[in-house]
């Protein structure tokens, strides 16, 4: 049952071959089994899961279950989430408690779904190793020595591992598509605007979306069906008819062009995660999909264009945190400035400093021109590339990051190491595009490898159907890490 | 371009984070890391770019120009450091 997808766990429900109690337990069992060692959740409150699965149960009986009644789900812990902890693993949010739920966590809410607890993260979402959470890093179950990529590390650890059916993740830079890949899962990030952001802690609003993350892309599917649909409470949501994607997954490959960057298959790709991509082209080729070959001239500038807008952003952004009206406040200070400098001293880490730091200088006088604005110059170039490309074929394939999992500790020493990581996640959400991974096979060293499909605006139907109909031909996302098995 | 130590400690000063004086030589390495990073940006020919500021090309939404929100201020600031009949408590800033 831990093995099963979304879909053929809806079907147990509903044939009442199993109970979202019973599911729910499991789930909590195995997450006192596993996470011990692999720290995916920050908050697990067992008592509100099984009261949210009696009340799906309940709810089944009466005849008025939808697909996701009684799924048991874990969210990331940058959603607001009423009567919990949303700490954005930070120091500076570690006890406060929401007065008020996301529009993504309602959602799951209305659809009957079991929340089972909030996922571990790189504070504030800023990293891409999980490794800045003030709660300690995530580890990757499919070697506890290895990060499991981030943002979205515990979210995609806990699905990975087994210990949640399916997750909520967010994505700036590539933080749910990146830890998806390292821990050998799938995820979504969707168009900007498709998901409400309301109650999304933010991080650079002009990037941050929520998606899913889960073991198929139906799964994938049938989450998004709950999370996508107009919010007038988020500025930026799109009003648009709703769709339901896990209908449209049947996917006709023979008319479908895949197109094939040239700056997504070059140099600085380790050759485990090359092979494994190639492998994939080969398999769509098979199919009768053809293949274009494209360029994305400035897709290389995509990580100093995003390590310019993402700091900007957040050095706006997080300046709410003053220690005034929620939040970590410092013990002792002087006057009301020394009180404001302390308190962020003291409740952010060195990553979240040194990026606010970063977004401060390049929107500061003298500077903004030649940093700021000359950024958002390069990035409308590299939606340009996108703007054409699409002009010759229907999404865009390639690998998710330039290698499978690293050693914990291997890159917080240099910051840019780090940020190299999202080289091929980067791009998509500074278009607006929406991106998923899904694993396409296993390195040398026995590490899954993330294949990474980029559409046009709103197209998340054709990437899930693609993605399906890879994975009704292979079983890279039904394998369990080996150091928990089931 | 590197910044000096003195232009890490306006910056901070700005941004309201104190920086602990064992701090600024990591933090100092760090940032012009990333600046080092960015630099790259200002080569780029973008003569008669238009900025982009936002991932879709939409219009803002407005809405009617009406009070929709009810008084939560008890439910909001119950979450809040400090506070005292209905205000946020900081330290004094007026003599």
């Amino acid at each position: 049952m831990l093995n099963a997808t979304l879909a053929e766990l809806s079907a147990a429900l509903a044939a009442k071959r199993t109970s979202s109690l019973e599911l729910t337990r499991a789930c909590l069992e195995r997450i006192e089994r596993l996470d011990g060692t692999l720290n995916a959740f920050i908050t697990v409150d067992e008592a509100r899961a099984l009261e949210d699965a009696r009340r799906a149960d309940a709810r089944r009986a009466q005849g008025d279950a939808g697909r996701l009644t009684g799924i048991p789900l874990a969210h990331k812990d940058i959603l607001c989430t009423r009567g919990l902890p949303t700490t954005c693993g930070s120091k500076m949010l570690a006890k406060f408690v929401s007065p008020y739920d996301a529009h993504v966590i309602e959602r799951f809410d209305a659809a009957g779904a079991v929340l089972l607890g909030k996922c571990n993260m790189d504070e504030f979402a800023m990293g891409s190793s999980s490794e800045t959470s003030h709660f300690g890093p995530v580890r990757n179950p499919w070697d506890a020595r290895l990060v499991p990529g981030g943002s979205s590390g515990g979210s995609a650890t806990a699905v990975a591992a087994r210990m949640a059916p399916a997750a909520t993740g967010t994505d700036t830079g590539g933080s749910i598509r990146q830890p998806a890949a390292l821990t050998g899962v799938c995820g979504l990030k969707p168009t900007y605007g498709l998901v409400s952001r309301y109650g999304l802690v933010a991080f650079a609003s002009s990037l941050d979306q929520a998606g899913p993350i889960g073991k198929s892309a139906e799964d994938l599917a049938l989450m998004l069906e709950v999370m996508a649909g107009f919010d007038p409470r988020d500025s930026t949501s799109v009003d648009r008819p709703q769709q339901r994607y896990s209908q449209e997954l049947d996917l006709d490959l023979k008319s479908l062009r895949i197109g094939l960057p040239k700056e997504y298959f070059g140099e600085g790709i380790e050759p485990g995660v090359r092979r494994a991509v190639e492998e994939a082209v080969r398999w769509f080729a098979a199919q009768g999909a053809s293949t274009v070959e494209l360029e994305l001239p400035n897709a290389r500038l995509g990580v100093p264009v995003y390590y310019v807008i993402a700091p900007a952003e957040a050095s706006s952004n997080l300046s709410r945190f003053d220690g005034v009206r929620y939040g970590h406040r410092a013990a002792e200070f002087a006057d009301l400035i020394d009180m404001y400098c302390r308190t962020r001293a003291e409740g952010f880490g060195t990553e979240v400093k040194q990026r606010i730091l970063v977004g401060t200088y390049v929107l500061s006088h003298g500077y903004y021109d030649a940093y700021y604005l000359q950024a958002q110059k390069v990035r409308r170039l590299i939606a340009r590339d996108f703007d054409l490309a699409f002009k010759k074929c229907d999404l865009i394939l390639g690998p998710t990051a330039p290698s499978t999992a690293f050693a914990i500790g291997a890159k917080t020493e240099d910051p840019v190491q780090m940020y190299l990581n999202d080289i091929f996640t980067i791009p998509a959400p500074l278009a607006g595009l929406p991106a998923l991974s899904i694993p396409c096979g296993f390195d040398e060293r026995g590490l899954p490898v993330g294949l990474q499909l980029t559409g046009a605006h709103f197209s998340e139907a054709r990437l899930l159907g693609a993605a399906h109909r890879y994975q009704q031909a292979s079983d890279w996302h039904l394998r369990v890490p080996k150091e928990t098995p089931l | 371009m590197s910044l000096s130590h003195d232009q890490i400690r306006r910056i901070a000063r700005l941004a309201r984070i104190a920086i602990a004086p064992g701090e600024a030589d990591a933090l100092a390495a760090r940032l012009n890391r990333v600046l080092a990073l960015v630099e790259e940006l200002r080569a780029v020919d973008t003569a008669g770019i238009e900025p982009m500021a936002h991932a879709l090309e939409v219009v803002q939404r407005l809405r009617p120009d009406e009070a929709t929100e009810p008084d939560r201020h008890e439910l909001y600031q119950s979450v809040a450091p400090a506070v005292q009949d209905g205000l946020y408590l900081v330290p004094k800033v007026i003599e």
